[in-house]
């Protein structure tokens, strides 16, 4: 059989297991399963409201999807997208508020360089920790995440709140700090392009150039790389502090391109998506973007069946849990088999 | 003295958890697998402890509908990483994603949105020396740590089924050739892990709280696994790494009140004990040996 006629048959396999599988819970709410499958992937795409809101909703997702990427291909398991997102928002939030004289380019650049700059601050201890103390990267990554989630609480409940309305949410950034719209009357925003612009980037560097070779060779078998010559600790560390600048970036976007300022539900677990993104999109840039968007109309598609059919917009989460794991399921049993299970004769 | 007093007693309760998940996580890695489902199985056993006990009105059908919670997404991650081999840190997390939003919607479905917040009648305390003292505790505080840590420990240590778990998880070439079923033996440990994981998390909802909330595990899956590398994959030491932990989250709460600490925001004083373990893990988890098959799915050549 052909390597594609394979691929292909590995597809519709994923996506029939994936209907079987969630379908208990679309019956506990009583719903047909196919209409709730129509709803969740083929109503968006069919308005042009429907559309432009699957690029909003697949921004975030483009930025921790290329970070969890990068970072895995150097074989450096950032857990910690979601952290560093957030802390991206928070730079992205007080300088935004603070740059009200400033031309537009120079105030958005500023707000988005700091949002970068603060994901790789809070990606860097980790990266430390790994290469100087062996110290394993998924556990100080996973940690430093409902940390980062208490930094928002704080300054939302402390000097940020509102102090007219007491709302737990940060001073509206200045207009010069937003992000420009692209399609008038619509959400979509640069940060759209920003995404697909670092994306197409990071798959030229890692697929054309030395630093990409040096990349992936430390995430096949660092002990190789480092036989060949290759520093392994400032490879990944490299790897770790751009996987963090990337997700910072996406949490500076929603923040100047969405909500224009710090809100406690600002991220709806979009570094732990990224991770979704970035393994059904095979660690490559172009799976990558096309997940982004995959999973972009999923979650407009379960915000719509929710409003639509009455099941709660979760259902649209059990489907991208779902679709992950029977990815990798089939993806490992199409590889190697199921293992031998059977006692030696 | 009092103020000590009172202190010991909250770093029982609020260890409570993470023993049963620490423990849980070690024998899922002392067995080869590290179960990064720990976080949504802590979770869905507080859901589903919680919401079997609304609709039966019995705390005991809640516990036991945590273990069988735990019980299937152990069974889950056997079938994952063991029968299919995935790679444990992707199959964990989707567990993690797929147990928390199963979770989230199920209580949508049930107990809705926004409108009040379902409560149960809470385990009581069982107080033997009266109330307001350490030992004025719940059930499942005392069963953690009289009853599963000495247990867990024996049977880990010193017997055949303990050996045979630390054996798949060290050298499953070498199990399997003294005939040791290496697949049957990572479930169990996959599954009894589970079971604990999950009754960590229904001891929020079933003793502590009487009631669920979206953010009530909030990252403590987390905390176990570092926990158990703290204690090095040892059931005591990770007993005693859920104690500092607890103690530093217990040593927050009361600092709160205190005037002088008033000028500190309370999340800067509750994010410490994660800092605190990020902190204990460089100071002792520097060189410390893994499990020999760790993250390896086993297949025979």
């Amino acid at each position: 059989m052909s390597i594609w006629r394979r691929r292909l048959w590995l597809a519709a396999g994923v996506l029939i297991l994936t209907f079987l599988v969630t379908v208990p819970f679309l019956l506990m709410a009583g719903v047909n399963p196919f209409a709730a499958y129509a709803r969740f992937l083929f109503v968006p795409l069919t308005s042009r409201f429907g559309l432009l809101e699957v690029g909003v909703a697949s921004i975030p997702l483009l930025f921790t999807g290329a970070a969890v990427a990068l970072a895995f291909r150097a074989g450096y398991w950032n857990i910690g997208a979601e952290g560093q997102l957030l802390l991206g928002a928070i730079a992205a939030a007080g300088i935004g508020a603070r740059v009200d004289g400033l031309a537009s380019p120079l105030a958005l650049t500023l707000v988005l360089a700091g949002g970068a700059l603060a994901g790789a601050v809070w990606a860097l201890v980790p990266a430390l920790l790994r290469v100087r103390y062996d110290i394993d990267e998924v556990v100080t990554t996973l940690l430093l995440n409902p940390v980062a989630l208490l930094v928002v609480e704080g300054l939302l409940n402390g000097p940020w709140r509102d102090p007219v309305t007491r709302f737990p949410e940060s001073p509206r950034i200045a207009a010069s700090a937003e992000m420009p719209v692209l399609i008038p009357g619509s959400r979509l925003h640069l940060g759209f392009l920003i995404g697909l612009v670092i994306i197409a980037g990071l798959g030229f560097v890692i697929s054309r150039t030395r630093a990409g070779l040096e990349l992936k060779a430390v995430g096949l078998s660092p002990v190789a790389a480092r036989f060949a010559g290759i520093n392994v600790a400032r490879t990944l560390v490299a790897a770790a502090l751009i996987s963090g600048a990337i997700a910072g970036l996406g949490g500076a976007g929603e923040v100047a391109g969405i909500q224009y300022r710090l809100t406690g539900g600002l991220s709806a677990g979009f570094g732990y998506t990224g991770i979704v993104v970035a393994t059904l999109g095979a660690l490559r840039m172009g799976g990558v973007a096309l997940v982004a968007l995959l999973l972009g109309d999923l979650t407009v598609g379960a915000s719509s069946a929710s409003r639509a059919l009455g099941i709660p917009s979760q259902a649209g989460d059990i489907v991208a849990a779902a679709v992950l794991l029977v990815t990798v399921a089939m993806v490992a049993i199409n590889r190697y088999g199921l293992r031998q299970n059977r006692t030696a004769p | 003295m009092t103020f000590l007093l009172e202190l010991l007693g909250a770093t029982l309760r609020n260890a409570t958890p993470l023993v049963y998940g620490t423990i849980g996580e070690t024998y899922s890695e002392r067995a080869g697998v590290l179960n990064l489902g720990i976080e949504g199985t802590m979770y869905a056993g507080a859901f589903f402890g919680f919401a079997a006990a609304a609709i039966t009105g019995s705390r005991t059908a809640g516990l036991l509908a945590a273990i069988a919670v735990g019980l299937a997404a152990g069974a889950l991650m056997g079938l994952l990483t063991v029968t299919i081999g995935t790679n444990q840190h992707v199959a964990g997390i989707g567990t993690t994603l797929g147990l928390i939003g199963i979770s989230e919607y199920v209580n949508r479905l049930w107990f809705g949105s926004g409108q009040g917040l379902s409560r149960i009648e809470p385990y009581p305390p069982w107080e033997p020396l009266g109330p307001n003292n350490v030992f004025s505790q719940y059930g499942l505080t005392y069963v953690a740590f009289f009853l599963l840590a000495p247990l867990a420990w024996w049977v880990l240590a010193r017997t055949h089924f303990g050996l045979n778990l630390r054996a798949v998880g060290e050298n499953p070439e070498a199990a399997d050739s003294a005939g040791v079923n290496v697949a049957r033996t990572r479930y169990a440990a996959l599954m009894i892990g589970g079971a604990l994981m999950a009754v960590g998390g229904a001891f929020f909802t079933l003793a502590a709280l009487g009631s669920f909330t979206l953010d009530i595990i909030a990252g403590r899956g987390w905390v176990c696994i570092a926990l158990v590398i703290f204690g090095r994959w040892r059931v005591w030491r990770g007993v005693a790494a859920a104690l500092l932990f607890a103690a530093v989250y217990a040593l927050q709460l009361r600092l709160r009140i205190l005037e002088e600490f008033q000028a500190i925001p309370f999340e800067l004083l509750l994010a410490l004990p994660y800092l605190v373990v990020i902190a204990a893990l460089v100071i002792s988890g520097r060189n410390v040996a893994y499990p020999g098959a760790y993250l390896k799915p086993y297949r025979r050549e």
